[in-house]
Parts: C-alpha cells; sequence; structure tokens
C-alpha cells in the first residue's frame, strides 16, 4: 500500500501532471491563457511522430515474435468489446439515451494516445521496459469500438449509419497514419535512424508533453466549466469506473498474451483511456442526435485527468502485485 | 458602377461535416464558394471555442454568392447535409459586380 501511495504521490508532482494541473486551474479560474491551435496540432504531430517512431526501433531491435501477433488482436477484441460492456453500465448507471449512450461507449473502446505516452514516460522513469509495438497496438485499438457503438444504435433502433467516406476517414484519420507511418519508418530505419534524430525527438520530448498537457488541461478545464448540469453523478461516476474495469481487463489480457511488466501497464492503460480526439469527429458525422457536451466532458475532463494522475500509478501497481514484478 | 442582384448564403457547420458538405454543394452545381475557419461561438449547444484544438473540433463558415434562381438548389443540397447537425444557415440579399461569375 505503501508503495501504491509513494508511486501515486512521485507521479502527482511530476511536471507532466503539474503542467496538467496548471491549464486545468488557469482554464477554471477563466484565465486568458491559450494555445493557439496551430501550436497544439504542432506539438500533437510532433508527439505522434516520436512516439511511433521509437515504438518501431524497438521492434527493429527486438523482432517480430507471436506476442506481437496476439497483441493486436487483443487490442482489436478490447476496442470492439469495451463499448458493448460500457454500454451495458452506462444505461444501468445513468440515465441518458441510447444514442448518447452508444457514442460515450464509443469513445471508452477507443484510446487516449496522450495518456499512452504519459504512461510510456512513466515507465522509462522507473527503467520499465515495454514491448515498442504497443504503439502498433494503440493505433489498431483507434476504430473498431466506432463500429461496435453504431451497431449498438442500430440494435436500440436508433440512426446510427456508416455513410460512405466514414470508414475510410476514421481508418485514415491523421493521427493513425502519422502513428503507424512514423512506426514503419523507426522500424525500417532502426537504431541507425533513431541516432540521426535523437536530438529532435528524444531530448525535447518530456518537454514538449508537458506543453502538450497544459493544453489538454485548458481544454479539460473549460469543458468542465461549460458542461455545468449536463453531467449527472451516475455519469460521473461511469467515467471513473470504467477505466478502472477496462484496466483490470486489459491486466487479464496482457497476462495471457504474455506481455512484459511495460507491455502490461500500457495495455491496461490503452483499455481504461477514453479517445477524445478521432471518435469525437466520427460520432459527429455517424450520430449527429449524440450531445458532444456529454461524451467530450466525460472523456476529457473526468477519464483523462483521472488516467494521468491516479489511473497510471494504479495499474502500474496493481500490475507489479499479480505478476510480482 | 452597375451591381447586380445576388443571394449571400452563409453556413456555419461543424468542422467534421465540411468535405460532406463541399461535394453535395459541387454535385448540385454550386462550385463556387469560400470556406473561413471559426473561431469560437455560443449557442443552443453552448460555448466553443478553435483554441488549442488537436482533432477535428469545431466549426467551418462556407460563404456563397449566387444568382437567386439558384437559390433553392443550393439550400436542398445543403440542408441534405446539415439537416441534423449543430449550425446555422442563413441567406442575406446582396449586391455583386460582375455578375457573369456567379
Amino acid at each position: 500500500m505503501n508503495e501504491i501511495l509513494s508511486l501515486a504521490g512521485s507521479n502527482l508532482v511530476s511536471p507532466i501532471i503539474l503542467s496538467f494541473a496548471l491549464g486545468m486551474a488557469a482554464a477554471l479560474a477563466r484565465s486568458d491563457l491559450t494555445i493557439p491551435e496551430a501550436v497544439a496540432k504542432g506539438m500533437s504531430i510532433y508527439l505522434l511522430f516520436a512516439i511511433g517512431f521509437k515504438g518501431g526501433v524497438a521492434v527493429s531491435a527486438h523482432g517480430v515474435d507471436a506476442t506481437l501477433i496476439m497483441s493486436l488482436v487483443a487490442g482489436l477484441l478490447l476496442s470492439f468489446i469495451m463499448p458493448l460492456l460500457a454500454f451495458a453500465i452506462l444505461r444501468v448507471l445513468t440515465g441518458l439515451t441510447a444514442t448518447d449512450a452508444a457514442a460515450v461507449a464509443a469513445h471508452y473502446g477507443s484510446i487516449s494516445i496522450v495518456t499512452f505516452v504519459a504512461a510510456t514516460s512513466v515507465l522509462q522513469g522507473r527503467m520499465i521496459d515495454a514491448e515498442g509495438y504497443m504503439v502498433a497496438v494503440a493505433a489498431v485499438m483507434e476504430a473498431p469500438a466506432i463500429l461496435s457503438a453504431l451497431w449498438l444504435v442500430a440494435r436500440s433502433g436508433g440512426s446510427g449509419r456508416i455513410e460512405p467516406g466514414l470508414m475510410r476517414e476514421i481508418l485514415l484519420n491523421g493521427s493513425i497514419v502519422l502513428l503507424v507511418g512514423a512506426f514503419a519508418i523507426g522500424a525500417i530505419t532502426g537504431e541507425k535512424g533513431l541516432e540521426e534524430i535523437s536530438a529532435f525527438i528524444v531530448s525535447p520530448f518530456k518537454g514538449v508533453l508537458c506543453l502538450f498537457l497544459l493544453d489538454m488541461g485548458l481544454i479539460a478545464g473549460r469543458g468542465l466549466r461549460q458542461s455545468k448540469g449536463v453531467l449527472g453523478a451516475g455519469a460521473v461516476g461511469f467515467a471513473v469506473l470504467m477505466p478502472m474495469i477496462g484496466s483490470a481487463i486489459g491486466l487479464g489480457l496482457g497476462m495471457l498474451v504474455g506481455l512484459s511488466l511495460g507491455g502490461i501497464v500500457l495495455l491496461m492503460v490503452l483499455a481504461a483511456s477514453a479517445s477524445y480526439i478521432a471518435v469525437p469527429a466520427a460520432m459527429r458525422v455517424a450520430l449527429p442526435e449524440a450531445n458532444p457536451a456529454i461524451y467530450l466532458t466525460l472523456s476529457l475532463g473526468v477519464t483523462f485527468p483521472f488516467n494521468l494522475t491516479l489511473g497510471i500509478p494504479l495499474y502500474l501497481a496493481a500490475a507489479q502485485i499479480v505478476t510480482g514484478g | 458602377m452597375e451591381t447586380h442582384i445576388a443571394k449571400r448564403v452563409e453556413i456555419v457547420i461543424e468542422a467534421p461535416l465540411e468535405r460532406r458538405l463541399a461535394e453535395a454543394l459541387n454535385t448540385a452545381g454550386v462550385t463556387g464558394y469560400t470556406i473561413l475557419p471559426v473561431l469560437g461561438g455560443s449557442g443552443r449547444s453552448g460555448k466553443w471555442s478553435r483554441e488549442g484544438q488537436v482533432g477535428r473540433a469545431g466549426m467551418v463558415a462556407f460563404v456563397c454568392l449566387i444568382r437567386p434562381d439558384r437559390l433553392d438548389g443550393l439550400l436542398d443540397a445543403a440542408f441534405t447535409v446539415v439537416d441534423k447537425h449543430i449550425g446555422v444557415v442563413s441567406i442575406t440579399d446582396a449586391q455583386v459586380l460582375r455578375a457573369e461569375r456567379f
């Protein structure tokens, strides 16, 4: 228990978390602090490229094995199944309509790449290695949840639809293309490639992540401030409960697949996190009747801060206890 | 200077719908329009701002200037896309130079 508290404590006072807290506090206090849209997008491109590239380099060093394929399948399964579970829990805990519940469920089946990046940063700080291909697992988990959510709506008599072009947009979403593309470049060029650009993608990484999380804090804080009265206690409870359920399933699957301690933690984080970039855009096209204030506030305003501050150390501690690592 | 009567149609719509609206307008033969980024705003769905966004969040504004007799075709095409979505469609009378361009 002391170990968990100490891990949570040191995580809370890291520059990454404090930057997020600063952004959230500034937004809640109605400060005029803002990060320009172009800067935020630039930092997002940098982080995706760096994390994808480093993942590819790790795969080039260790090679491809059966665990990689099994991990990808586990990620796909998680993304398809988690929305069904989230939908059932939402229908019990909240009074959300089937359409709103399905839209929220899609977010919880998909992933937050920033939470993933923060978790890799925590693992690196503790000298815990993880499989580089977990980046690829993150990429395959982005889209299937959207299909599950649309199926849930259709089953409930709603009008969720996959119109022509939507699947292409989801699968060729900029963040997926960049993540997978950078992963491929890293895998092809290996350690030599990394050496050539490490001054750009390794050293400044944590500093950029801090600024990016400052922006995430500002967006989350603004969302919370503007969504007063939109969310009930049941919905907020769901946004904390669901990551823990997801992480427990991720823990089981990670052990089943045979991942290392670091890999298990990353799978737990992926299963626990909720999308706030790719899925909201898809939901606006496929489920326009769903209220964006509900799903964005839950995923970005509640689950994201929870995972960042308490979730990641909790998942790491749980994985260490269960695996004896 | 001689001016000509035209209609100015402004459609503010969610950014993820941009491509779909552009395609619907093109299909309806409306090939002249301008797309503008919208900084932020407030409406029935609450306040929002473009600041700091990394996804395809926010809104865009389509501005079309057309001959009055083409207005119904444009609105029919736009309505198929904007029907269920957050946004605003407004029409105002306008005067343009060089009528042959509209």
